[in-house]
Order: structure tokens, then C-alpha cells, then sequence
């Protein structure tokens, strides 16, 4: 009936000869009316942002574009940035699986606060996950005496850094994996043992291949999370060029500096990164549904 | 945390609960309660009274002010462009729609700082879109509503798209034969059935918005007492070494916060137990 037109309304798959009826649809102004402003909207605040980021970082041309993400600074930044990710993410991995392990193979009283443990982190301003870790390192700090004793440095360098990254992402591979498991249930790890597998085999031949995609989901989220994080990050790294500044951080110091092409194209660089994110979510999203 | 102890005295026949228990309650104590903890070990060094001029002093009060509206009117921004972006998303279709689906996440995916840098550019007086307008956006609480609007646009996208898509046409086809007409549908039958998801969707975005910093600090301007947002009097404070007064203004903000997700957890409580019976 209304094949030819642009936007169509998705026919649920119950009934189609009561779906056609105009009762069951709104009339073809509203679908119109509504498709535009929905799309208007994505535009303005998705699409145009993203293509200001990589219009302004060649605004000046590849040269300059190629000498800031090739500066001594900048790469600096993308190594410590590395670094973090590379620490932070497999650290919150493997807590992801260990607290939905306890949280959806058994029960036990507090479950439910534990739950909410979980999720805290979420709940915190990122600019108070990094003042609590001055709170407990800084040299007015819970063990700051002790760590100037000992010369160890904490905050404004590496190990704070990963710290205030660990705090902000830790919920992120444990939300996508507690009720994915809790789904599936515990039977098949049952007739594992019971088959005289050992916790491990049955972790790793059983367990593993259900949640895999909901893993690697997981891990996407957290490693975006980690490679962009700023507000926590910015309060316990001491941005010290070229030693404790994070990609980010570098961005703010070059903007703040007025050298927008050079701030863009740093910026640019963590957009493609960003949209990389969403692709291999869209795949793994799409794979966890078929498999 | 003795409250942790067993109930299932039964045996158990997956392994691996005492290791698993005990390494989740490790690490959440070590790099999430022993940390937020800091915040009010620290604030009892402070007597009431020096607590209550810290955190009522004029400029952090104009601070929750600028905080709580901005992130407020971006919060029903999303409501309302959430549920229709929702809405057309499940219910049309168009081309490219499946990319368009995933660019909804961008907000999550791209670091804030560069989000900041983007829509301060666009916004500025002579920005792409600024330069349209004869009053200022960015550096004004109109540049913080679109970075806080733009940082909460999946929540309400994510929490009512898949209620939509559970929706059964049979609900619809009911209430059209017993004569409601398109609108009537779904004020009284989807709308009911969407109003948790909204109202979720909206506390998220409320949540994340009210201890946003990334994105805001470029576009606010941050001038104190009119667009100096919360997160920034506890950066300001810390970057004057005052210690005790950034973790008085953190306390306000993490209760805040702590109400709102009760909040929350209250909400999707209720509404499954609504579908229940």
C-alpha cells in the first residue's frame, strides 16, 4: 500500500493485515515529522561535533596535523596512555569475572549490596574518584608521611594515574557480565563437575564460550572508558608534560594554548579510536545476538 | 561486612565461591570503599560549623544552582528527543538506520575533553552554529546544557528502545479495535508502559550530568557565581592545596548522588513490580 514511501513503519511481525489498517499507524506527516526531528537532532549533536573534530585538525593541513600527533609530547601522551589502558583494563577484566562468578553462581546474604558496591563507582563525580586518591596518597594524605619516607610516588605519577583509571571503569566488564550469567544459569557448570571437570576447565570450556561476546562488550566499554577518561585523571596527574600527561590532557593543555589545529588533530586521532569503539561494539552486539 | 556470610548451607557443587567472594570483596574495599571512605574520614577533621560556611558559602550555592538547572533542562532535553529518537528508531524504518542506531553511543565512546573542545568550537560567537545566533551559547549556561545534553543522549535512547521493541502489537491491536484512535493508543496504553524507562533513562542522564567535567569545563566559561559548575569548586579547591574544603563540597555531591541511584534503584523496583502482578 504505501511501499514507495521514504519511511515506512516496521510491521510488528504478528499480524500484517491488521498492521496496515490506519489505527495501528500514524498517519504519514507524523512518521515524517518525527523521523526529522529525530534525525535533526543526531545531526546537530552527533554528526556535526564529529565532523568539526577532523575539519579543524586539517584545517592547517596534514603537515601541521602530522607534526602534533608526531611531537615528542604528544607521543608521550599516547605512550602513557597505552600504558594505563593496558594495566587498568585487564585488571578490571578479571575482577568483571570474578564478581560476577560469586554474584551469579551463588547466594549468599548482602548480595544485593554488593551489587550496588559494584555500581558505585558509576554514582561518583570523576573529579572526586581522583580527590579520594590524593585523600589517601597525597602528601597531606592517609599514607602520604609514609610514602615520602619510603620515596614512593603515587599521585602525580603512573600509579595514580591507573588508579583513578581502575576506579572509573571498574564497573564495566562486571555489568555486562552479572546478568548475561545470571541467564544462563548454573547447570551446565553442574553436569561440568559433576562430569569430574575441575573449577578451572569448566571456567575456561564451559563457562567462558557463553559469556565471550558479552566479555569482549564489556572489555570495548571499559577500554574507550579508560583511554578517554579526563576529570579524575586531570586531578591526580599533576600534568607534567611530556611525563604525566595522558592523551586527554594533552588536548586540554594544546586548546588552552590556543593551538586548536594541534589540539584537534590529538582530538581527532581519540575520535577514530572512538569510532572504532562503536563499530566493534555493533559487530560484537550483533554476534552475541545471533550466536 | 560479617552480614557476607553463607545462606545456602547445602552443598555446593560449583567451586570457587570463597576465592571469587573474597577476591571481589578485596578488590571493591581496597579501590572503592577504602577510597570513598577518604572523603568522610577526611571532612570529620572540620568542625560543623566550618563544614556548614564551606558548603553554603555564596559561590558554592550559586555552584549547585548552575549544576543542578543546566543538568535538569538537559536531562528533559533528552526526555523528550530520547523518546522520540527512540521511537523512530523501533518503529521506522529509513535508510541508514542502522548506522544511525550506532552512532547514538558516540556520547559513551568518545572521550569527554574532546567532546568539550568540539562543541565549544561549534557554539562559540563565531563558531559553526554560534555565528547563527546574536546572543552567546558557549561560555554561557546555554553551552552547558548542550555538552551535559549531548553526554546524557543515549541514556533515555538505551532504556526506552528495548522496552518499545517488547511492546506486543496484540496490546495495540486491542486498544484500536476497541475504537482509540493513534493518540489515544498511545497515551493511554505505550505511554504507561514507557513512563518507567523515561523516568530511568532521565535519572541516569540527571546523575551523570550533576558530576560532569570533561565536556563542561571548555564550553562553561567558568565564571564563578554564573557558570561555575560543582566538579569545578572541587578542582579549584584542590589546585589551592585546600583539601578539607574540596572534600566538604565532595560530600554534598556524593550524597546527592547516592540519594539519586537509591532513587533509581527504587524506580526499576517498582516498575518490575508493577509488570509482576
Amino acid at each position: 500500500m504505501e511501499q514507495s514511501t521514504f519511511i515506512q513503519q516496521v510491521a510488528p511481525e504478528k499480524n500484517n493485515a491488521v498492521t496496515k489498517s490506519a489505527a495501528l499507524q500514524e498517519p504519514r506527516f507524523v512518521r515524517y515529522t518525527l523521523t526529522f526531528i529525530a534525525l535533526a537532532f543526531l545531526a546537530l549533536f552527533i554528526v556535526l561535533p564529529l565532523v568539526s573534530i577532523f575539519f579543524t585538525a586539517f584545517q592547517k593541513g596534514v603537515d601541521v596535523y602530522v607534526a602534533a600527533i608526531t611531537h615528542p609530547d604528544a607521543l608521550a601522551a599516547i605512550k602513557l596512555t597505552l600504558t594505563v589502558v593496558a594495566i587498568a583494563v585487564p585488571l578490571n577484566a578479571i575482577f568483571g569475572i570474578m564478581a560476577a562468578w560469586a554474584l551469579t553462581k551463588f547466594n549468599f546474604k548482602g548480595k544485593n549490596l554488593l551489587l550496588t558496591i559494584v555500581d558505585l563507582p558509576f554514582a561518583v563525580s570523576p573529579v572526586i574518584a581522583g580527590l579520594v586518591f590524593i585523600l589517601l596518597f597525597g602528601s597531606q594524605g592517609l599514607f602520604g608521611d609514609w610514602l615520602f619516607e619510603h620515596d614512593i610516588k603515587i599521585v602525580f605519577a603512573l600509579p595514580g594515574i591507573v588508579l583513578a583509571t581502575v576506579f572509573v571503569t571498574l564497573p564495566f566488564v562486571a555489568r555486562e557480565l552479572i546478568p548475561l550469567m545470571q541467564t544462563q544459569g548454573t547447570s551446565e557448570e553442574e553436569a561440568s563437575i559433576s562430569l569430574g571437570a575441575n573449577g578451572f576447565k569448566t571456567f575456561w570450556y564451559v563457562t567462558l564460550p557463553n559469556i565471550k561476546w558479552g566479555l569482549l562488550y564489556g572489555l570495548i566499554l571499559c577500554n574507550a572508558r579508560a583511554i578517554g577518561e579526563f576529570g579524575a585523571v586531570s586531578v591526580v596527574s599533576g600534568h607534567i608534560r611530556g611525563m604525566t600527561n595522558t592523551m586527554p590532557l594533552h588536548i586540554e593543555i594544546l586548546y588552552n594554548e590556543y593551538q586548536f589545529a594541534a589540539a584537534f588533530a590529538v582530538a581527532s586521532l581519540m575520535s577514530v579510536i572512538a569510532i572504532i569503539t562503536l563499530i566493534v561494539k555493533d559487530i560484537v552486539a550483533w554476534k552475541s545476538k545471533s550466536a | 561486612m560479617s552480614s557476607l556470610t553463607v545462606k545456602q548451607k547445602t552443598r555446593r557443587i560449583i567451586p570457587g565461591f570463597h576465592l571469587s567472594l573474597g577476591y571481589t570483596m578485596l578488590y571493591v574495599s581496597l579501590l572503592v570503599l577504602l577510597p570513598l571512605s577518604m572523603i568522610f574520614i577526611h571532612t570529620m577533621s572540620l568542625s560543623w560549623a566550618e563544614f556548614v560556611h564551606i558548603v553554603t558559602a555564596p559561590r558554592a550555592v550559586a555552584s549547585y544552582k548552575v549544576s543542578f538547572s543546566t543538568a535538569l533542562a538537559a536531562g528533559l532535553l533528552n526526555v523528550i528527543f530520547g523518546t522520540i529518537i527512540a521511537w523512530v528508531l523501533v518503529r521506522y524504518r529509513f535508510p541508514f538506520k542502522r548506522i544511525i542506531d550506532g552512532l547514538v553511543d558516540l556520547p559513551f565512546a568518545l572521550p569527554t575533553a574532546v567532546a568539550g573542545i568540539a562543541l565549544t568550537s561549534l557554539y562559540a560567537p563565531n563558531g559553526w552554529i554560534g555565528q547563527f545566533f546574536n546572543f552567546k551559547i558557549a561560555f554561557t549556561p546555554l553551552g552547558i546544557i548542550i555538552a551535559l545534553t549531548f553526554i546524557g543522549l543515549p541514556f533515555v535512547i538505551r532504556t526506552v528502545q528495548p522496552v518499545l521493541q517488547n511492546i506486543s502489537a496484540e496490546v495495540e491491536e486491542a486498544s484500536a479495535s476497541l475504537g482509540a484512535t493513534r493518540l489515544q493508543t498511545f497515551r493511554k496504553v505505550i505511554f504507561p508502559e514507557l513512563a518507567p524507562a523515561i523516568l530511568t533513562g532521565f535519572s541516569l542522564a540527571f546523575a551523570r550530568a550533576l558530576g560532569e567535567y570533561g565536556s563542561v569545563v571548555f564550553i562553561a566559561g567558568n565564571m564563578p557565581m554564573k557558570t561555575e559548575i560543582t566538579p569545578l569548586i572541587i578542582m579549584t579547591k584542590l589546585e589551592q592545596y585546600d583539601y578539607a574544603g574540596a572534600t566538604a563540597i565532595a560530600v554534598v555531591m556524593l550524597v546527592t548522588s547516592f540519594i539519586l541511584l537509591f532513587s533509581i534503584n527504587l524506580i526499576q523496583w517498582l516498575a518490575n513490580r508493577r509488570f509482576v502482578h
